[in-house]
């Protein structure tokens, strides 16, 4: 079978976020894929070595607010919270992100770490934009060891003979 | 169905990972054994069909029993 190359560019660093570069990584690895992954911007969050990703509700009418306990007729309700209650209470954010955690682990879906030591296990290079560290001042040693650290140019030599690139 | 050279339980795992489990699984068999598995994501079903194909791992035999997916992969050369 002829080997088949994809890269991904990671450019967010939420919860929700994160979850659909491993997964097509770590999927594409398991179907022979050589797979490249160049993190920048917010992405290079999911590269820590201390994950510690959050998810806000705020502003994203797109996800659903639902409890991830109690009898069924209760976790069926969508919780429509005002923008304005959600920004103006302490602790929200970081309320919403357990209850998302919960919900995660509820349906047998697997953690972020989970899913990048899988793409690590598989081989999937993991490349950190240079840039992006110096601009957040970020420090080499606060993201994981089996990574390379590059820039635009890097990525291009990789793009350039890939079959799928993916903007995520 | 019939008897398999290896089995691997995947209920209660998602997308990914009942792919990835059985992709792992499959690493360590040699070619022409076989490996089942039982699954209870729906997606499964579809994505497994996908998985043969792209793999060259023969799916063998899918089938639905009480909620739970059955698939028969045969490890390719």
């Amino acid at each position: 079978m002829s080997e088949k190359s994809m890269t991904i560019i990671a450019t967010k660093g939420t919860l929700d976020w994160a979850y659909p570069p491993f997964i097509l990584s770590s999927t594409a690895a398991a179907l022979g894929y050589n797979v490249t992954m160049f993190f920048t911007f917010y992405g290079l969050q999911l590269l820590k070595k201390d994950l510690n990703l959050s998810v806000s509700p705020l502003g994203n009418p797109g996800m659903p607010m639902k409890m991830p306990f109690g009898p069924s007729w209760f976790k069926g309700i969508n919780w429509n919270i005002p923008n304005l209650l959600q920004a103006g209470v302490p602790g929200f954010e970081t309320v919403a992100t357990s209850l998302m955690k919960k919900t995660i682990k509820n349906k047998g879906v697997a953690s972020i770490s989970e899913l990048r030591d899988l793409c690590l296990e598989a081989d999937v290079e993991m490349i950190g934009c240079q840039m992006t560290m110096d601009l957040f001042d970020m420090k080499r040693p606060e993201l994981i060891d089996d990574i390379s650290v590059g820039g635009a140019a890097t990525y291009m030599e990789r793009a350039g003979e890939s079959d799928i690139n993916l903007f995520i | 169905m019939s008897e398999s050279d290896q089995e691997l339980d995947a209920r209660g795992l998602n997308c990914p990972l009942p792919i990835l489990r059985a992709k792992k699984t499959l690493n360590g068999m040699t070619a022409g054994q076989t490996l089942k598995i039982i699954a209870t994501d729906p997606g499964s079903v579809k994505d497994f069909q996908a998985f043969a194909t792209q793999t060259g791992n023969e799916l063998m035999d899918s089938s639905e029993a009480n909620g739970e997916f059955h698939f028969l992969l045969k490890k390719g050369g």
